[in-house]
């Protein structure tokens, strides 16, 4: 029998790098410390939907707080208050189990991403936005306490006030503080499942710009856009907007999804022609310019959570994704060449993604969202030409004074990293003399 | 008779564990009220909170350890007075045992039978003689398809819970004519922190999956339920299988 390669036991959602760990279930918080310690340095993570190496340590210990298949672990609700929406739960719950919990009883998440398979621990570490950024700002913000255990086993409550300096470490810290164990969230009533949605087809950068601003007020905007084709269709897209449907209706929980991607697609399925094949059928798919309609909030915020396992359409070799945000100081300038070297290369895939972020601050010391435009799209692993692109993509950010995703990242440098966070060694300070992760090593240059 | 009212009284006994926690929410959701035991108070102390925020309409837990066979009748009684009356009594309670260290040790093998199957039948005399007085009730017993036949690989742990079938068997007919249900609760392979150290195969099922079809046979008031349910016919072809063949299989 053909004998197949050892998989490591925990992989990101982008599934490179691949780098073996030993992993430590976590299902009660008391598990934390471990008790004898490891010898090894760790890391804490939760469902592993981070794409890049901010969860993985090689040759570490992962101290996984959601056991495979979201099965087990930290996963329990400890407090509720129907008054003021404040949820208190362990780190490993994840956002779609806060929905089932929170919608039937006339509450939703104050932000989401595009997959609610995430864990509130892993929220907060890398401090997620969502399409309703320019009105709400990054998940931290709705956070109003957690509580962060040191491998000394020192356990501190953190808020806006308390212990203000580890809050602001924690949230955006990438797992590197400590373990959270449990946090609140604060959640946003709702009526309905129901999303009001607008869909409004736009051709390059200035229109989507317009259109973002006359929906400054709108709760949730994204907008897909093209990045293959190129001369008339050039940045083409579709801008959708949302809002929760003031119409009370019955508020029922989502059924769980049935569709499994179950083998590792061929890589050379993913190629310039079936993307660019793709891209034409869904910007034709909405026929005007402008449609509405009232969709439920699952297709709307999750339509790839509907197929589990989605990342198995790159095979195993996976995928690497950027997201950047370009200020609006920097003007468009910057992001046409950055949608001009992807079209160029021909490497993009059909999950590109353009968002205005808002001027709301984020909490956290190394959040990533500042105001201006964010692109986040996957690339297929193509050996060097994706590394190359990913390379170009990072120096054109930096001349433009953006910054990259570290949640999403698997490819910048020690340097870019260090200028696109000047703050680093400020909070290299609240990092557990314990913690360590693969993506910490590499832009500190270790 | 007309169907009997969902359970709303709850005596979890092993309230920790992971088939017994997913199938406490699942009750939680409807209102139960429920008395948890298990060894650990600060594990109970996360249960509860769970269970009090999914919905559950009171909470008491007692922290013991349910080898203390000698503490059973005064926390059954604390139990009983509690809750009122008891609806249902769930025992999730069980250890794995490392089948080396059972071969090498009586001792080891000892605590194996203890735990698994002479603590429940502790707890299960004094509940059987408490629900047949109540003329109502529903006694649940997590039990393992490990009990269905002796393999080389766990004959210790498949002896406990094939001495725990057999036990349950004979109460089932006890109380069969007052009302009583006795379910016999044999999961196949779930991944939980007891079989955590196993490689996951396919036929690993979720605790929260195992735990719908707990409820479901309580509702429908069956005798005997294999989760999930592919099991029952998985074990029926292993039961077939004669013993000459059996003893040389590697299974």
């Amino acid at each position: 029998m053909k004998q197949k390669s050892p998989r490591p036991g925990f992989e990101s959602w982008g599934r490179y790098p691949k780098l073996d760990a030993n992993v430590v279930p976590l299902n009660w918080s008391s598990d934390f410390p471990l008790r004898p310690p490891p010898a090894t340095r760790m890391l804490a993570v939760g469902a592993g939907r981070s794409y890049g190496d901010v969860c993985l340590l090689g040759h570490g210990t992962l101290l996984r707080t959601r056991g495979a298949g979201l099965t087990g672990g930290m996963d329990r609700l400890l407090d509720f208050n129907a008054e003021t929406g404040v949820l208190c739960c362990e780190a490993g719950v994840t956002l779609g189990e806060i929905l089932d919990f929170a919608v039937p009883r006339g509450f939703f998440l104050p932000v989401t991403p595009g997959t609610k398979y995430v864990t509130v621990g892993g929220a907060i570490a890398n401090d997620i936005h969502g399409k309703n950024h320019h009105v709400a700002g990054t998940f931290g913000r709705h956070v109003p306490r957690f509580e962060l255990v040191r491998s000394d086993g020192t356990q501190v409550i953190c808020t806006p006030t308390e212990h203000a300096d580890w809050y602001a470490a924690t949230i955006g810290g990438m797992g590197l503080t400590g373990l959270i164990a449990w946090a609140e969230v604060k959640l946003r009533p709702i009526v309905s499942r129901k999303i009001q949605y607008t869909g409004i087809k736009f051709s390059g950068i200035d229109e989507f710009v317009a259109l973002s601003e006359a929906h400054a007020k709108t709760e949730y905007t994204v907008s897909w856009i093209d990045c293959v084709s190129t001369g008339k269709n050039f940045a083409r897209g579709i801008f959708m907007a949302g809002e929760h449907s003031p119409t009370p209706e019955l508020l029922k929980r989502s059924k769980e999804p049935k569709l499994t991607l179950p083998v590792d697609l061929p890589e050379f399925l993913l190629n310039r022609r079936t993307v660019g094949l793709f891209n034409t059928l869904y910007a034709n798919k909405q026929r005007g310019k402008t449609t509405t309609a009232r969709v439920d909030y699952e297709p709307f915020f999750y339509p790839l959570d509907k197929l589990l396992h989605w990342n198995r359409m790159y095979g195993k070799s996976g995928l690497l994704q950027f997201q950047c945000v370009v200020p609006w100081e920097a003007g468009q300038s910057g992001l046409v060449q950055i949608l001009k070297a992807i079209t160029g290369s021909g490497l993009a895939s059909f999950l590109a993604v353009l968002k205005v972020f808002g001027d709301v601050p984020s909490p956290g010391l190394m959040s990533f969202p500042k105001p201006g435009i964010t692109l986040a799209l996957d690339f297929p692993i193509r050996e060097d030409v994706s590394f190359d692109l990913l390379e170009r993509l990072a120096a054109i950010t930096l001349e433009h004074g953006g910054r990259m995703y570290p949640a999403k990242d698997a490819t910048m440098t020690a340097e870019q990293f260090q200028r696109f966070y000047p703050q680093w060694k400020k909070f290299a300070a609240y990092i557990d003399p314990a913690f360590d992760s693969a993506f910490w090593q590499r832009v500190t240059g270790r | 008779m007309t169907t009997r009212a969902f359970p709303k009284t709850v005596l979890a006994l092993g309230a920790t564990s992971a088939i017994g926690e997913a199938t406490l929410r699942l009750l939680a959701e409807r209102g139960a009220r429920f008395y948890l035991v298990a060894r650990s108070q600060e594990k109970l102390h996360a249960v509860a909170a769970d269970l009090h925020t999914r919905g559950a309409a009171g909470v008491a837990t007692q922290v013991m350890d349910l080898d203390d066979m000698a503490a059973h009748p005064a926390m059954l009684a604390a139990a009983a007075q509690s809750l009122g009356t008891i609806d249902l009594a769930l025992l999730a309670h069980g250890v794995l045992g490392k089948q080396e260290e059972t071969e090498a040790s009586y001792v080891e093998a000892a605590a194996v039978l203890r735990t698994n199957f002479l603590s429940p039948v502790s707890l299960i005399t004094w509940l059987a003689n408490y629900f047949e007085s109540m003329k109502q009730g529903t006694l649940a017993v997590i039990s393992s398809v490990a009990g269905d036949r002796g393999r080389k690989n766990n004959y210790v742990y498949g002896a406990s819970k094939g001495a725990l079938n057999v036990f349950l068997e004979g109460v089932r007919a006890r109380l069969d004519g007052v009302g009583v249900q006795v379910l016999t609760i044999k999961p196949g392979f779930v991944a939980t922190p007891m079989t955590a150290h196993l490689p996951q195969g396919p036929l690993f099922a979720k605790p929260s999956q195992v735990a719908r079809g707990i409820v479901k046979a309580i509702e429908k008031r069956r005798d005997v339920v294999y989760l999930p349910g592919f099991w029952a016919v998985i074990m029926l072809i292993i039961r077939l299988i004669p013993g000459r063949i059996f003893k040389k299989m590697n299974v």
